[in-house]
This record gives structure tokens, sequence and C-alpha cells, in this order.
């Protein structure tokens, strides 16, 4: 693993870049980073991407590996050596990719709900829908420190990312995911305190800024 | 209960797919046969979450997601490997999993199953992913390679569902002159003698799907 090239493209407010960003702290690896404009996507991004064109996409000796989750695993399995991000008990990688899966899966179309919503209604239901995904991870967070046990790991890389758009989701559907969700938001607190994961994530009030920028672009508000 | 045992309903593909990777490799279960309607109280309790099939039973404890089961048992019963041994590979592969469930299969069945207004985009959409797994078969026999590996498997809808339903909606997506690599690839599949044996009669899969809802198939996770 000699002279590795990493390139991360990315775009910053991404919940799915940040677990990338995350995996590759973690793993102590050095990376050059390039932040996209996603309304005027890099030749680069397209070439290395050229059947969904999204970021994130990491660059590894000049060959890319595309999907968050997919690059995560990756990582961890290149780089093996240290910090392993998920268990080797084929059982307990089962529990962690099952939990990031319905992340994957759950999470972001809910949270859209919110933050573009075209009216109130809309606005309800992401945030009923993002409160019910939330207990649910807190039932599977259960009385651990991460989701994966003791260790910080596959699991919490996959929904930390998130944190940067709570805000966000609080305030253009008007509630509190600390009232409502106490434990998730421990989990956060003690998920910041690692420097991999504070110098991965951007901040949350910038990017219920950008969403406003947005929301006025698509004639929301 | 065997060692071994699927929660899987006879029609479903992602169901199917955890049953070709175990008769891959050898490895003797048991069939729990479910209503994809009227999921059984055991099913339920085994996939609290998703409460779908397939649901794989192994020595009492469930594992589940189609993808989430597949690498379980590539990682528990290592003979025969499906999934590529080194990381670029597998990432690739996972990347073509996520790929058919998440964008190619949802086009395809928009293109067959839906209603007027959406059916034009759809079906360019449908045609824009076959035609991404077309070039994915450049130079090579199955998706694995010379062996039938995990996309291949994953793949299983587009050999058999897919000509059922164009059947029934009269609709032509798969053709011949326009995707012959695919067209190739579709009769080799069929040729496995353990897929062969696995799949559902085309026959009866049609009649069920002529009076099912295909949208009561378990949605891929």
């Amino acid at each position: 693993m000699g002279n590795d090239e990493l390139i991360l493209l990315n775009y910053w407010p991404s919940m799915f870049g940040a677990r990338v960003r995350i995996a590759l702290e973690e793993k102590g690896l050095d990376y050059e980073y390039r932040e996209e404009d996603l309304l005027n996507k890099s030749p680069l991004l397209l070439q290395m991407n050229p059947v969904h064109k999204k970021i994130p996409v990491l660059i590894h000796n000049g060959k890319p590996v595309c999907e968050s989750n997919i690059i995560v695993q990756y990582i961890d399995e290149v780089w093996y050596d240290k910090a392993p991000l998920l268990p080797s008990d084929p059982y307990q990688k089962a529990q962690a990719r099952f939990w990031a899966d319905y992340i994957d899966k759950k999470l972001y179309d809910s949270g859209r709900k919110i933050t573009f919503h075209k009216n109130k209604e809309e606005a309800e239901e992401g945030k009923k829908e993002v409160l019910e995904i939330f207990k649910v991870l807190e039932g599977a967070l259960e009385e651990k420190p991460y989701f994966g046990g003791e260790n910080f790991g596959y699991v919490d890389i996959s929904l930390i990312g998130f944190y940067m758009w709570f805000h966000a989701y609080e305030t253009c559907a008007n509630f509190s995911i600390e009232a409502e969700c106490p434990k998730l938001m421990a989990w956060v607190k003690r998920c910041l305190e690692r420097k991999t994961v504070s110098k991965s994530l951007g901040d949350p009030k910038t990017v219920y800024e950008i969403v406003l920028k947005f929301r006025k672009k698509l004639g929301l508000d | 209960m065997a060692e071994v045992a699927v929660y899987g309903a006879w029609a479903s593909p992602l169901s199917k797919r955890v049953e070709i990777v175990l008769k891959l490799k050898g490895v003797k279960y048991e069939v729990i046969e479910e209503d994809m309607s009227n999921p059984s109280v055991w099913l339920q309790n085994y996939s609290p979450i998703l409460k779908t099939v397939p649901v794989l039973i192994h020595e009492g404890d469930p594992v589940v997601a189609p993808n989430v089961i597949l690498e379980y048992i590539d990682e528990t019963w290592t003979g025969n490997p499906i999934f590529p041994q080194n990381p670029k590979d597998r990432a690739k592969a996972r990347f073509w999993i996520k790929f058919i469930d998440e964008k190619c299969v949802p086009a395809v069945m928009l293109a067959c199953w839906g209603r007027e207004m959406v059916q034009q985009m759809a079906t360019q959409e449908a045609y824009n992913c076959l035609k991404a797994l077309e070039d994915e078969l450049r130079g090579k026999k199955f998706f694995g390679g010379n062996n039938v590996g995990a996309v291949d498997i994953a793949a299983i809808f587009l050999a058999l569902w897919l000509g059922v339903i164009e059947e029934i909606n009269g609709v032509k997506l798969l053709m011949h002159d326009q995707f012959p690599l695919l067209s190739r690839w579709v009769n080799d599949i069929l040729s496995c003698s353990i897929i062969q044996e696995t799949l559902p009669p085309r026959d009866q899969l049609i009649t069920y799907l002529r009076t099912h809802n295909p949208n009561s198939f378990p949605s891929g996770t």
C-alpha cells in the first residue's frame, strides 16, 4: 500500500460524502479533497461516475469507487490493518450492514420531505417519518456508546453525517431532535468528540442557509 | 427447524436470489413459504423492521435484507465464492447490485406497469439502465467473469421476471438487436442447471403476476 494516490470528489454538505471523509480520517490516510459544484460538475466526476454522475467518488490510484457505503467498506478492506470499521464476525457484520442499509433507504428521502417541502403537510409528514426512523435507531443503539458497541464503526459513520442536516430539519418542520430523541443526541455528541468526525462535518447553520437558497431557486418559498 | 432455513416466497426474485446462492454453495436449507401480502407472525418476529421475505435463519439467528444475506452466506460458507476476492472488484460488484436493485428494476417495473404519463420517461430510464448493464457485460460471459457471480444472481430478475412482465403488459424492453450481450446472458444464465431448478416455472409466474399486484413484491433492501 506504499504510495497510494487518493482523491475524494465531494460536496461538503453531503451526508454521504461525510461518511467517506470520516473513514479516511479514521484510517489516518492522506488524500486530496476536491469540492464539486453540483450545478457544474467537473469532467473528472462525469468520467469517474458515468452511471450516476454523483458524489462522493473516491479515486484510488486513478480508479474510481462510487456509492458512499460501498466506498467505506472498500477503505476498510484495503486498509484492513488499522482501525477496523466493520466487525470481523460475519453475523455482526450482517447486522452492521443491515443498519447502514436501513439508514440509506429511509433517512435521506424522509429528510428531503422536510427540507424541500412544497407545503406544511409534506413537512409534517417528513418530520413524523424522520422521528420514527430515529426512534428505531435509538432502539438499535440500546445502551451502547456506539452502534457497533464499544467502538465507533460502520453504522455510526453511516449516520453521523446527517447531523449536518439536523438544524435544517428542525427549523423547516419546527421541532427539536434533542427533545424528541435525547439518546440519539447523546450519541451525536459522543461522535462529535472524535476529531475524525468533527473535522469531516460542515456547519449545520450553513447547511440550513444552503437549503433556503435552494428553496428560493426551486420556487418553494 | 433445519440448521439453515429461508423464509421465502416462490414468486419473489429476492427470495430466489438467496436460494440460488445457497444451492451454488451446496448448503442444505429448508424453505418456509410465506404469503407476500400477509407475512406470518414468525416472519414479523424475525424481521420486525422490514417484515418481508427473504429472511435467512442460521442456527436460530435471523439475517435480513437480500444483499446483506448474500454477503453473509458468502462469508460463512466460503467455498465457491460469489463475490470477487479483491476489494476493488468487490466494490464494483456491490455497485452493480445496488444499481440493479435501486435503479434498473424500479425503472423496468414502471416502464411496464406504470401509467401512460410516466411510462415514456420510465421507458427511457429503463433503456439507459439496460444499456449500462449491456456495457458492463462487454468482454465477459457473465457479470462475474467466466463464472456466475453475485451480480448475475442479483440480475436474475432480468432473466425471468422481466420477460414475464413484458409479456403480460405487451411491452418489449430487452430487445435482442439493441441488447445482444444481455440477451445472450439471459440464455446463458438460464442454462445453468442450479439456477434452472431453483427458479419458478415461467407459466406459473405469468399466471401469478397476471392476478397479483407486482408492487406487493418486497422492495429491495
